[in-house]
């Protein structure tokens, strides 16, 4: 039996075109909307067929405002039994601070009888990127820890994680506890069912409170970059263009 | 701030990686003096190349846990070289590698990491403008920590040969390595059960492939034409999300970077996350029925067309 914690972030969904909110401090969503990454909803898969397979459960966390809540259900929807809001802005909390904040989560349940057994979060947030606060949260929990995982089996006390490179695909061998960050694109996530959906509706969550004072982020603003002026050449419409693409093609080394 | 400077550097195929030439670069506006730690082994040509990108001293442990990749045991010897030079700042390329064992670096010497720099804007205070929100956005930040751990985002700096070359001398060390940090080590490479995305990275010529494809039965045509001029497909993200290819092709931030000669794109709107991992071709041709596309505006060569209609019209004119 798996016990899986997955941490979810609420975000501007950015895959269209980004807006900043009035003093350039955050990304604004108000009119792309909010989602979770596609690198949780990966993690959330792969949580949810381990805890299927061996009768564990799926918890799901987001430090968020009152709105990450849908987050929660959403996660509810597609295999999580349990949710757990911390409750507070979260553009005022860096890495560290999150991950302390989480680490505080999985101490309180531990000492209450419920363990993890595997800690899953995103290989980095879509609003943020910044990369490390599942890493922080393995230092701050003493576990192993590793990166951009896209597959996870467990079997008994260890899981054999599955890491895409460049000449091939590593894996690794860890004992549990442990905690992995997500690389979409491994799995394919579910899409809720409707008793899914309804499950998720009535399912209680868990409120908590920050258990300190966030440090901060370091971040001064943000602003979004010019486009770059377009450079294109035009070699016409439709199949009649099709002459001045071979002769590009053979100015380019390209054997055609 | 100390004077000196510690660059992780990846090798690959022997030489120093782009990604690394890069990340030196920025790291001699950071420090006179410059210390790069191999990831891996130093052969001739990594010191050769060190040296042209200015190095003082490459750093080798020699320790034979380092065999198989542990980022944190490699995040430790990191930090007991920047220890051991007083290095004020520590960086790396933005590579999946880099990242990882400069986050471990920040965790563990209790300092934050910027991830993905793009330039320095101060150095007193250190203040850097990095890419977030998959590079649509970039933020500004204070480093005040020491050492200051930042990674360079891969592509954003010219990877340019120092003015004066480096001593690069050769430093060969035993680290000592915990037991602790090999608790999370690679145990084996292969083919993974996701197949193999290899050929991407080293293609010549990619031939991509978007919404533009209309279903998982339009891919015929790209892929005959990769096959003609040499090259292989890659596909956006759409099409794997729709579950049309398999992931291993996807190309951009979340699936393979490619660098080839030539890039076309067909039926591909042009993400600020697909951009991300095609903007290194030498030579981008979009094919789009929009021209006002990302992926037209941003290319060197477009076509306007239904790519179903371009390409059997290409395939004619190359039979």
């Amino acid at each position: 039996m798996t016990n899986v914690l997955v941490c979810v972030k609420r975000s501007a969904d950015i895959t269209g075109e980004v807006v900043l909110n009035q003093d350039g401090t955050a990304l604004d969503g108000r009119f792309s909307g909010y989602a979770m990454s596609a690198h949780e909803l990966a993690a959330l898969e792969i949580a949810a067929t381990i805890a299927e397979n061996d009768g564990g459960s799926v918890t799901v966390l987001t430090l968020g405002g009152a709105d990450a809540v849908e987050q929660l259900r959403e996660a509810l929807s597609v295999g999580a039994q349990n949710a757990v809001h911390i409750q507070a802005d979260p553009t005022g909390f860096g890495p560290t601070d999150v991950a302390r904040e989480v680490a505080e989560v999985v101490r309180a349940h531990e000492a209450g009888g419920t363990g993890y057994d595997l800690i899953l979060l995103g290989n980095d947030a879509a609003d943020t990127g910044n990369f490390q606060t599942g890493i922080r949260l393995a230092y701050a929990l003493g576990r192993p820890v590793v990166a951009g995982v896209q597959q996870i089996e467990v079997d008994g006390g260890a899981a054999s994680m599955h890491v895409g490179a460049a000449d091939g695909t590593e894996t690794y061998e860890v004992a549990l506890p442990a905690v992995a960050t997500v690389l979409e694109g491994g799995v394919q996530p579910r899409y809720p069912s409707l008793r899914g959906r309804m499950r998720a509706k009535r399912a209680p969550i868990e409120q908590a409170d920050p258990a300190t004072e966030p440090a901060g982020t370091a971040v001064l603003g943000l602003r979004v970059p010019p486009a770059e002026p377009s450079r294109v050449t035009i070699l016409g419409e439709g199949p009649e263009a099709v002459p001045a693409l071979v002769e590009i093609l053979r100015k380019n080394g390209v054997e055609a | 701030m100390s004077d000196a400077v510690l660059v992780l550097i990846e090798p690959e195929e022997g030489r120093i990686g782009l990604v690394s030439r890069q990340a030196l670069t920025l790291a001699r506006e950071l420090g006179s003096q410059v210390h790069a730690l191999v990831l891996g082994t130093g052969e001739e040509a990594v010191l050769a190349d060190a040296a042209d990108y200015g190095v003082a001293v490459v750093h080798e442990p020699d320790d034979a846990e380092l065999g198989a990749y542990a980022a944190a045991a490699w995040a430790s010897v990191l930090q007991s070289c920047a220890r051991a030079t007083g290095a004020g700042t520590v960086l790396a390329g933005g590579t999946p590698r880099g990242t990882e064992v400069l986050a471990h670096l920040a965790a563990r010497a209790e300092v934050p990491m910027a991830a993905n720099v793009v330039q320095v804007t101060s150095t007193q205070p250190l203040e850097v403008e990095r890419q977030v929100a998959g590079g649509a956005v970039l933020e500004r930040m204070r480093l005040e920590a020491s050492p200051a751990v930042l990674t360079v985002a891969g592509h954003a700096v010219e990877a340019e040969p120092a003015p004066t070359p480096g001593e690069a001398s050769q430093r060969r060390f035993t680290a000592g390595i915990n037991a602790d940090d090999l608790r999370a080590q690679v145990v084996r490479t292969g083919a993974g059960p996701g197949g193999d995305s290899t050929g991407l990275a080293a293609a010549r010529v990619v031939v991509g492939v978007g919404r533009g494809a209309g279903g998982a039965e339009g891919f015929e045509d790209a892929a005959r034409l990769a096959e003609r001029l040499g090259g292989v497909v890659g596909v956006s993200r759409v099409v794997t999300s729709m579950g049309w290819r398999p992931h291993h092709e996807q190309v951009g931030q979340s699936g393979t970077r490619i660098t080839p000669d030539v890039y076309i794109a067909c039926g591909i709107s042009g993400a600020v996350q697909h951009w991300a991992g095609v903007s290194s071709a030498r030579t981008i041709i979009a094919i789009n029925t929009d021209e006002q596309a990302p992926m037209v505006t941003k290319a060197h060569y477009a076509v306007i067309g239904d790519m179903h209609e371009v390409l059997p019209a290409l395939l004619e004119a190359l039979a």
